[in-house]
């Protein structure tokens, strides 16, 4: 079975060079995203039987390539499987999707060389079981998505993403590098002989940081997520949902496989860091989303809170795994990977609905779109599907893992450190927060861009998308409800994860009476999404009915409410800055410093009145400015070696060579 | 190996890091080339004796290249290259001499304690001669650092490349290919920095590289 993954990844390899020559041809692109299409749906498939397997093999494989007394290990288990899953399911649903939208490219030698390369590389990462194919995948994974972050190189803001991807990009290999280092100094870097290992306490919390550094600024971690929305909006939209929706899983994968696998037993403190950039990554991505007018730019600030929610989880199973209640880990480590596939579903198709929106409209800004459903009624409501699901809302798949993550939270008093105790709860109210503010921010997205009236003309002359996208978005969304109304399917899928991952299982859930979920036990809580979901669906129709029975027949139209004006404009409607006014006067000025300036002419002046909204983002002036002011700093300084005589770099030389003389000898 | 052999083999790499000392403190160029002839010689001694000791033949021919090239032609060379350029009477102004021996003596010390540290393995002869081309590598590099003169950089150069060869020899089994592609990569050097040096004076009228960095303007 490993071995036709491996040939899948290597056909996607190969299909690089390929896409090179097709990129000239008039219906190259459609080959290539179809043979892509093809390859990750076999992919996910076989990785999806492997997960299913009652056996849960570990298959293991050597090739000759990579370094020379080592190969390229490959190992295929229950951890890997799963990744690959959301690694090709969002890839097939990228390419199904791009095989409508690929055809608008204006450059498709641009991007179809390196997106089936990164396809590859992503999968290739989770495949990897020795530490030097891990980091040359990872490398190779994020220089095929720099290259695609740049692919529309004529805007000088795209060029400024990529710049600042490729340096935190660096920086996370980085601290991947030293960590695999430490790790390696004593067994090799085999990940089996790793695992097999016991390396000191110190050293392992070493790792942790390291780790939580290098997957953390792929992950989008807040302060590392600097980049993300930066360089997520610039890629091609299909690239956009691959980099939000599943690329970040990776970084997640990278995180699991070396703290929860190759690590030996946590200590207590881990969790308590993992928690704590956890907690805060989740509401503050979903502030920073609500403030943001460009639609691609809420969705990768809403992919740092995912990932926020998604790293409390992997805190709170590290947190009881290393307090030895190993059931609660489960039910934590299970809820965090469910939200890891159920992010890739709603993510990919809120932004293949983003880039059917900029394909039809040109445009990424709300304040410029509105009254799409109208004109894409198909695409607004698969939209409506992926908004409704990823606010948490039942009976889609986002209601339930954030569902089980509270009642992990819940289950906090039974841990015994009062560290813990505290920090907990305190992080669970920050995730309910987020959860509000989530609501508040899609109900915004999508009230702003579809609901009301066309804000420009190129919102008004709007035309639905065409059938390749719509397919790919409503599978999408087929997958969100159906993770949604039989949940127990996923868990039970997952138990051989967190069986090897933490030492424990979630109670079984498909053999339940009515499809229920169970966390711990029945007498604790339940929740069943089939039943909300034929209750919601039956509420709907017999409302629907009644109201067609009931009301008058008479087709009336009418103006709508136009506020005492005879003659209502679109700019009087409500705006996406004024939608999120009340959260940024209460919250902004505390984690924005954002500053209203209002400007009142004169009476007599026939001047407009001015509202001017002035917004910082500190991390960005307090961390990443004094940095590069340091960096700036540090190389005026050292440029003045470039001009040195030639004695004198002579006498640098014989210097050196004696100071590391002097090393060995004493 | 019989003791007098050994014996014979560290007395002739002696010599050769003495010669190095001599080369230290020169100031006229003339003196300099002479002592650096008789520094190849005592290499191409040695190289012959090791050939004898190792009964290894095509150490003769490093033997003899080394003899041929480095102790004749190149100081001949480098003879006429002075006249030409008529600056057979210029003194060198060396920093301090004393000072120059002391720094000289501490690197001898230095490689003494790195190579015999590295190697306890090694047969005896063998050590005795990394630590003897260890000094002459770093006598080389402290003569091309202490110097202005861009002909007395190049003799510094090629007194370091005297203790690669005495390093290369000294080791067992040291092909005669390596050999040979070191003596020719230094002899392309000695012609490539040859032309450089007429070029240079041709230029400036002088081939004293602090004309090279007053002309650039970047003393920083």
């Amino acid at each position: 079975m490993i071995s036709v993954v491996l040939w899948a990844v290597a056909c996607l390899l190969a299909l690089a060079p390929v896409g090179i020559v097709l990129s000239a041809r008039p219906r190259g692109s459609f080959m290539l995203y179809g043979a892509c299409l093809v390859l990750t749906a076999t992919l996910c498939i076989t990785a999806v039987l492997h997960l299913l397997d009652p056996a849960h093999p570990v298959l293991r494989t050597t090739l000759p390539v990579g370094l020379p007394w080592l190969g390229a290990h490959f190992r295929l288990d229950a951890l890997s499987a799963f990744f690959l899953v959301v690694i090709n399911l969002g890839g097939a649903a990228a390419s199904l999707f791009a095989l409508g939208y690929g055809r608008h490219e204006e450059q498709p030698g641009r991007v179809l060389p390196f997106y089936p390369a990164y396809l590859a590389g992503m999968s290739v990462v989770v495949l990897a079981n020795d530490a030097f194919s891990f980091l040359v995948a990872w490398e190779f994974m994020s220089l095929t998505s720099w290259a695609l972050v740049v692919s529309h190189h004529r805007d000088a803001e795209n060029i400024r993403a990529g710049y600042v991807y490729l340096l935190m990009a660096s920086f996370g290999t980085l601290a991947l590098l030293l960590a695999f280092g430490a790790l390696a100094s004593g067994p090799g870097y085999d990940f089996d002989a790793i695992r097999a290992s016991h390396p000191s306490a110190a050293l392992s919390s070493l790792v942790v940081i390291l780790v939580l550094l290098g997957t953390g600024s792929k992950a989008g971690l807040v302060p590392l997520h600097a980049w993300l929305p930066l360089a997520h909006p610039a890629a091609p939209s299909h690239v956009s949902g691959l980099m939000s929706g599943v690329m970040t899983k990776v970084a997640v994968y990278g995180f699991v496989r070396i703290v929860f696998d190759l690590l030996p037993e946590p200590e207590w403190w881990w969790s308590m860091v993992v928690l704590l950039a956890g907690g805060p990554t989740a509401t503050l991505g979903v502030l920073y989303a609500l403030m943001q007018r460009d639609i691609k730019r809420v969705l990768a600030y809403s992919t740092i809170e995912n990932i926020g929610i998604i790293f409390t989880g992997l805190g709170l199973a590290l947190a009881f795994k290393a307090q030895g209640l190993d059931w609660v880990a489960a039910l934590a480590f299970t809820a965090a990977l469910l939200h890891v596939f159920n992010h890739a579903l709603f993510k990919s198709l809120l932004f293949f609905g983003a880039g059917a929106v900029l394909e039809s409209t040109g445009v990424r800004d709300m304040e410029k779109l509105g009254g799409l459903i109208h004109r894409m009624p198909k695409t607004a409501f698969a939209m409506l599907v992926g908004c409704v699901a990823i606010s948490a809302l039942p009976p889609f798949n986002g209601f339930v893992s954030e569902w089980l993550m509270f009642q992990a939270i819940l289950l906090s008093p039974q841990l015994p450190s009062w560290g813990l105790k505290l920090i907990v709860p305190a992080i669970g109210g920050l995730l309910a927060l987020a959860a509000a503010f989530a609501a508040a921010c899609f109900v915004k997205l999508y009230g702003i861009s579809f609901l009301g009236r066309p804000r420009s003309d190129v919102a008004a002359s709007a035309h639905e998308t065409d059938r390749f996208s719509l397919a790919a978005m409503f599978s999408l969304a087929a997958l969100c409800l159906l993770a949604g109304i039989l949940p127990g399917l996923f868990i039970d899928a997952l138990a051989p994860v967190s069986k090897a991952m933490v030492g424990n299982v979630m109670p079984h859930q498909t053999g339940l009476e009515w499809l229920s979920v169970v966390p711990i036990a029945e007498s604790r809580s339940s929740y069943n999404g089939l039943l909300v979901f034929v209750f919601a669906a039956l509420c709907g129709t017999a409302a629907a009915s009644a109201i067609h029975r009931l009301a008058s027949d008479r087709l009336r139209r009418a103006p709508a409410w136009d506020c005492g004006y005879p003659d209502a404009d679109p700019a009087i409607q409500y705006s996406a800055s004024s939608f999120s006014q009340p959260i940024r006067r209460v919250f902004g000025s505390l984690v924005f410093a954002a500053r209203e300036i209002g400007e009142m002419p004169p009476p007599s002046s026939p001047r407009p009145a001015r509202l001017t909204v002035e917004m910082r983002d500190l991390i960005w002036d307090g961390l990443y400015g004094p940095i590069a002011i340091a960096i700036g700093f540090a190389t005026i300084r050292i440029n003045v070696l470039q001009f040195l005589t030639i004695r004198s770099y002579l006498t640098l030389v014989f210097v050196a060579l004696i100071v590391l003389l002097l090393v060995v000898s004493l | 190996m019989s003791s007098l052999q050994f014996d014979i083999a560290h007395l002739l790499a002696g010599s050769l890091v003495l010669a190095s000392f001599m080369m230290l403190y020169q100031d006229r160029l003339y003196s300099l080339l002479n002592v650096y002839a008789l520094h190849a010689s005592v290499l191409a001694l040695s190289v012959a004796w090791q050939a004898y000791v190792q009964a290894a033949p095509h150490l003769y021919v490093t033997a003899l290249i080394a003899l041929v090239f480095k102790a004749i032609i190149i100081p001949v060379a480098l003879h006429r290259i002075i006249k030409r350029l008529g600056i057979h009477r210029e003194i060198e102004n060396v920093i301090g001499i004393g000072l120059t021996m002391m720094a000289g003596i501490g690197l001898v010390a230095l490689s003494m304690v790195v190579m015999l540290r590295v190697t306890p393995g090694a047969d005896a002869l063998a050590r005795e001669d990394l630590a003897f081309a260890l000094s002459v590598v770093l006598l080389g590099l402290l003569i091309m650092v202490t110097r202005r003169n861009a002909v007395s950089q190049v003799v510094g150069f090629m007194s370091l490349e005297n203790g690669l060869v005495l390093a290369a020899t000294g080791a067992k089994g040291m092909p005669l290919v390596v050999e040979i592609s070191v003596a020719f990569s230094v002899l392309i050097a000695f012609i490539v920095i040859g032309i450089f040096l007429f070029r240079i004076r041709e230029r400036f009228d002088s081939v004293d590289v602090q004309a090279l960095d007053r002309f650039r303007g970047e003393r920083r």
